[in-house]
């Protein structure tokens, strides 16, 4: 059974996809596609998919990554470009590469998040950064399945930062927000860069937004927008490896 | 219109979503308002001459299944000068952001406010959707009434089963289509391009009156009603010289010519089908009295085997789905039903696409289907609707099965390895009594019976499904009273008692009911006039939305509305739903042509009462109905004798398909 890796995005509107619609316009599109998915034995066979991650409903990504098994070969490349075809535009395949081993998500071992916070003032964030940087431990709560939990938001973060945003060009913010590429967003506007480690419960950008109001009162008045931008890998030099290298035909053996 | 209104009506086409966008993550499933799924059309606003906002005025997730207007929307924009979009009722958190921040009620392909299209159709499949109309004309910012509208609102246009006898919702729209809309858009289309090019001579009022006058478009202000001092209805006639003393129903011919849903909108969201459906045929002639569906829709006229292959093929290729509904009011009824079924089984064994089809028929050879269609590893369950529980009350409702047959059919479905059928009966018929129903209960204890001992297990089960009764427009059932909400659910606590009155036989069974008080209000909804405008108006200013959920309905509140609002007219709830009409009653939809005789339907409501049985025309001579003569139409039924060849994959491999 060949078996490939596969990164794909959440992009613009679909980004309100949830993880289960996800998963069914991706079954919709192996079909679309022809691709000669390999299924589970049993009683009600199951195509075979498995994610390595599932950015939260409302999230933008430019990377997550699932794995399949096929029954027959295919060529990656065209494997991804019909795939992506297949799906809506938003949903877009961006890599596929046939996997030399090891398991996708034991290469996960960190996130880099970008946050727009529209309407807020870059110097108020900071402010709110330094507050959370400078706190031992940011206790927040979420409503889990299992019912309210609390846990440290601050201790998983591995980097945050506020970074400049690009002039924004007056043409580019005038435009429909779907048709601006996401890197402009209208002024004012504070970005957040964040390097999350994958822990349990997992951090996520809401938690650490949550944080920022336990620490600083930081309330941004409309809904910030959170891209994923990498995940994988972390290196000491706090740098996210794509977990596809290791994959790759050219990378060096000792990575595989 | 923007055409009429020039820059300002640009501007009011602008898309909401950068406002939208921002109260998405405070909403439940926010991808019911995003778009973007495969086999929507966006298209250049400015390009086209006429555009249609089309609404099913129910949530996304049982909205999008519908096929009437998945077909239209694809009918309409396969003109290059033509776009449709599409709208969906939005949920309560939704609206109340929406009232909160100024959003209009949007279209999802491209976002548009629906205030600025030319027309803004809603399909009706059921009265309950009236009070999400009224939310979304209004959160579209047109005038609730439809005589305050001006030029630059667009033109409201009711169409689907319920526009049968849309004088209820008279007030809020203006227009109504009577039966198949493939041709009707197109016609109300080419009025409007022809409208707008002549420069809108006469403003709405002009235009109304160009629809008015095809005889096929309902326009209810250009009819008067006159009411007798008892408050029945004397007469209702047009008021102006130019329109037509009755309106007749659309009937699209050889559905063959009209294989739609071609590329069937692919949902992103969860939705209650999510599979390609083909309506296999139109039309229904069994003559279950209570049906509205089959009394409208006359006649029969079925897509060939051939075309329902090619469908079937191109739908699944293109959505990706791995279900086929084949659908129809009746499916195992299309006369090369089996060769359809296993032509397809065939033709898809080995993969995992499954075949399903709404069987209602009582006979064995809905069993041989089933079993046809459960080929690739997939049980459906198995659904049978005698409807009554009484060979008698079986009878007043035309439904033709004997319960020898009943019981004969679910023991075949036992020994073939179902385990499990669900039993679909109606509660508050016409000239019912308790009897009648409590006879349900020891139908449900024979089927058990039965069951185990061709089994000799006791691991079978069946559940009884039981619904109230709504007497429909242009059915023989239209002038029969109402049961009060009180004995419907006294009949339903003692039918369940009796189903327990055998423990052993009791546990096998499970019992499923709706009580009475919706079916009253549906009641009051179907059979209404114009008067009931004012109370659906009450409802909704007193927050009534999506009035077919159970958790969303208020009976108490639609009691308090029609208290307040019916005594100015001298009539009341019961006037509306229990009482009986008689025979030279004016009905407040006698102007609206189905094709049915109304001598027809009082014969057959007399036949009913008299518990005469009226065979189908398919099979039997043509029993004068008064549809195919008074609509220039004629059954058309097969067999062709064609059968589905098996599919050579044509291109085994990796395919790209076009982006919609
Ligand atoms: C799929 C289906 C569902 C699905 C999906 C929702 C939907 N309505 O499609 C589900 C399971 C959710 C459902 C639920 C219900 N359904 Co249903 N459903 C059907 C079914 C099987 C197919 C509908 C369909 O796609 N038809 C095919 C299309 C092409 O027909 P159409 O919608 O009527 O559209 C044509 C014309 O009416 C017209 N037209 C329609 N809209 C418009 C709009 C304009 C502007 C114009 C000009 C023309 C136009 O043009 C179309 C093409 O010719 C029908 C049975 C049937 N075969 O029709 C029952 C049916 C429509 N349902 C029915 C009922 C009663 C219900 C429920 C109320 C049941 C309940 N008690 O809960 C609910 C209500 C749902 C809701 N809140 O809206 C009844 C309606 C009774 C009647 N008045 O005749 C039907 C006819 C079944 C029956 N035999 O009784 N339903
Ligand atoms: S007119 Fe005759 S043939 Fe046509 S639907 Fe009625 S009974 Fe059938």
């Amino acid at each position: 059974m060949q078996r490939i890796r596969i990164r794909y995005a959440k992009r613009g509107p679909l980004r309100f996809t949830s993880h289960r619609d996800f998963a069914r316009a991706f079954e919709r599109a192996l079909r679309r596609a022809g691709v000669p998915i390999a299924f589970s034995q049993g009683f009600t066979p199951h195509p075979k998919i498995s994610y390595a991650s599932a950015a939260p409903t409302g999230v933008a990504s430019e990377a997550e990554y699932l794995e399949i098994g096929l029954q027959a070969t295919v060529d990656p490349g065209q494997l991804r470009a019909a795939l992506d075809a297949a799906l809506s535009p938003g949903l877009d395949v961006l890599d596929a590469v046939e996997a030399a081993g090891g398991s996708l998500a034991d290469r996960i071992e960190a996130s880099h998040w970008r946050i727009e916070l529209p309407q807020v003032e870059s110097d108020v964030l900071r402010a709110a950064v330094k507050a959370f940087e400078a706190a031992p431990e940011v206790l927040v709560e979420r409503l889990t399945k299992q019912g309210r939990r609390t846990f440290d938001a601050r201790a998983a973060v591995a980097r945050i930062d506020v970074v400049e945003a690009a002039e924004p060009s007056t043409a580019a913010a005038d435009a429909p927000s779907d048709e601006r590429p996401s890197g402009v967003p209208a002024a004012p506007c504070a970005i957040l860069d964040l390097v999350v480690r994958q822990v349990t419960p997992s951090v996520r950008p809401d938690d650490v937004l949550a944080g920022l109001r336990v620490v600083a009162d930081l309330e941004p008045p409309v809904p910030p927008r959170a891209t994923r931008l990498a995940q994988g890998t972390l290196t000491p030099q706090g740098e996210i490896v794509d977990p596809l290298e290791a994959d790759r035909p050219e990378a060096p053996i000792g990575e595989r | 219109m923007s055409v009429a209104t020039g820059a300002a009506g640009m501007r009011a086409a602008e898309s909401v979503w950068p406002q939208l966008e921002q109260l998405l993550p405070q909403v439940s499933k926010p991808i019911q308002y995003v778009g973007g799924e495969l086999g929507a059309v966006v298209k250049d606003w400015d390009a086209a001459t006429v555009r249609w906002a089309l609404m099913y005025p129910d949530a996304y997730e049982v909205g999008l299944p519908n096929q009437g207007v998945q077909i239209l929307y694809e009918v309409l924009n396969e003109f290059p000068d033509v776009l449709a979009e599409r709208t969906y009722a939005v949920w309560p958190d939704l609206e109340k952001l929406m009232r909160a921040h100024g959003v209009p009620q949007f279209t999802l392909e491209a976002h548009r406010p629906v205030g600025a299209f030319d027309v803004f159709g809603v399909s009706f499949a059921t009265e309950l959707g009236y009070t999400n109309l009224l939310t979304a004309i209004d959160l579209a910012g047109i005038p609730l009434i439809a005589a305050e509208r001006t030029d630059a609102d667009p033109v409201v246009v009711a169409g689907g089963h319920a526009a049968f006898n849309p004088e209820p919702i008279a007030d809020f729209i203006d227009a109504a289509v009577l039966g198949d809309g493939e041709e009707a858009v197109l016609e109300i289309t080419e009025i409007v391009r022809q409208w707008k090019l002549e420069g809108c001579p006469g403003g709405r009022d002009e235009l109304l009156l160009r629809l008015a006058r095809t005889e096929s478009v309902y326009v209810p202000r250009f009819y008067d009603v006159d009411y007798l001092p008892d408050g029945r209805i004397q007469r209702v006639v047009p008021n102006r010289a130019d329109v037509p003393f009755r309106v007749h129903k659309r009937t699209t011919m050889d559905l063959d010519a009209w294989p739609y849903p071609k590329k069937p909108i692919v949902p992103l969201a969860e939705t209650v089908h999510e599979r390609y459906a083909v309506e296999i045929f139109r039309g229904c002639t069994r003559g279950c009295r209570f049906c509205q569906a089959g009394m409208i829709t006359r006649p029969v006229r079925e897509r060939s085997i051939t075309t329902v292959g090619q469908m079937v093929r191109d739908g699944l290729e293109y959505s990706g789905f791995h279900e086929v509904g084949l659908l129809s009011l009746s499916s195992a009824d299309h006369s090369e039903i089996g060769d359809i079924c296993s032509g397809l089984a065939q033709q898809y064994e080995g993969t995992n696409v499954s075949l399903s089809l709404p069987s209602t028929r009582v006979d064995a050879f809905n069993i041989e289907l089933a079993q046809e269609l459960s080929r690739n590893g997939r049980r459906t369950g198995l659904t049978f609707a005698p409807e009554g529980g009484s060979e008698r009350i079986r009878k007043v409702i035309n439904k033709m099965v004997s319960e020898e047959d009943l019981i004969r059919t679910v023991v075949t479905a036992y020994t073939n390895g179902w385990r499990q059928v669900k039993l679909y009966f109606m509660c508050g018929l016409p000239t019912e009594t308790d009897d009648d129903v409590l006879q349900i209960a020891r139908m449900a204890h024979e089927v058990i019976k039965a069951g185990r001992a061709a089994t000799g297990s006791k691991d079978i089960r069946c559940t009884v499904s039981i619904g109230g009764f709504v007497p429909k427009p242009h059915t023989p059932f239209q002038w029969a009273s109402m049961e009060r909400p009180e004995v419907i659910d006294n009949r339903l606590k003692l039918l369940k008692q009796a189903i327990n009155s055998d423990k052993s036989l009791g546990r096998a069974i499970g019992f499923r009911y709706h009580d009475g008080e919706p079916s009253l209000i549906e009641g009051l909804l179907s059979r209404g006039d114009r008067r009931v405008g004012a109370v659906i108006r009450r409802v909704w200013e007193q927050g009534g939305r999506f009035d077919g959920w159970s958790e969303h309905f208020s009976y108490q509140r639609w009691v308090e509305a029609a208290a307040e609002v019916l005594p100015q007219f001298g009539v009341d709830l019961d006037w509306f739903t229990t009482r009986e009409r008689d025979e030279l009653e004016v009905l407040p939809w006698d102007h609206l042509d189905s094709g049915l005789d109304k001598d027809w339907l009082w014969q057959d409501w007399q036949d009913a009462l008299s518990e005469y049985e009226q065979d189908d025309c398919r099979w039997t001579p043509c029993f004068d109905c008064g549809v195919c003569p008074s609509m220039d139409t004629q059954i058309q039924i097969g067999p062709t004798g064609k059968k589905l060849l098996p599919l050579t994959p044509v291109n085994p491999g990796l395919r790209a398909p076009a982006r919609a």
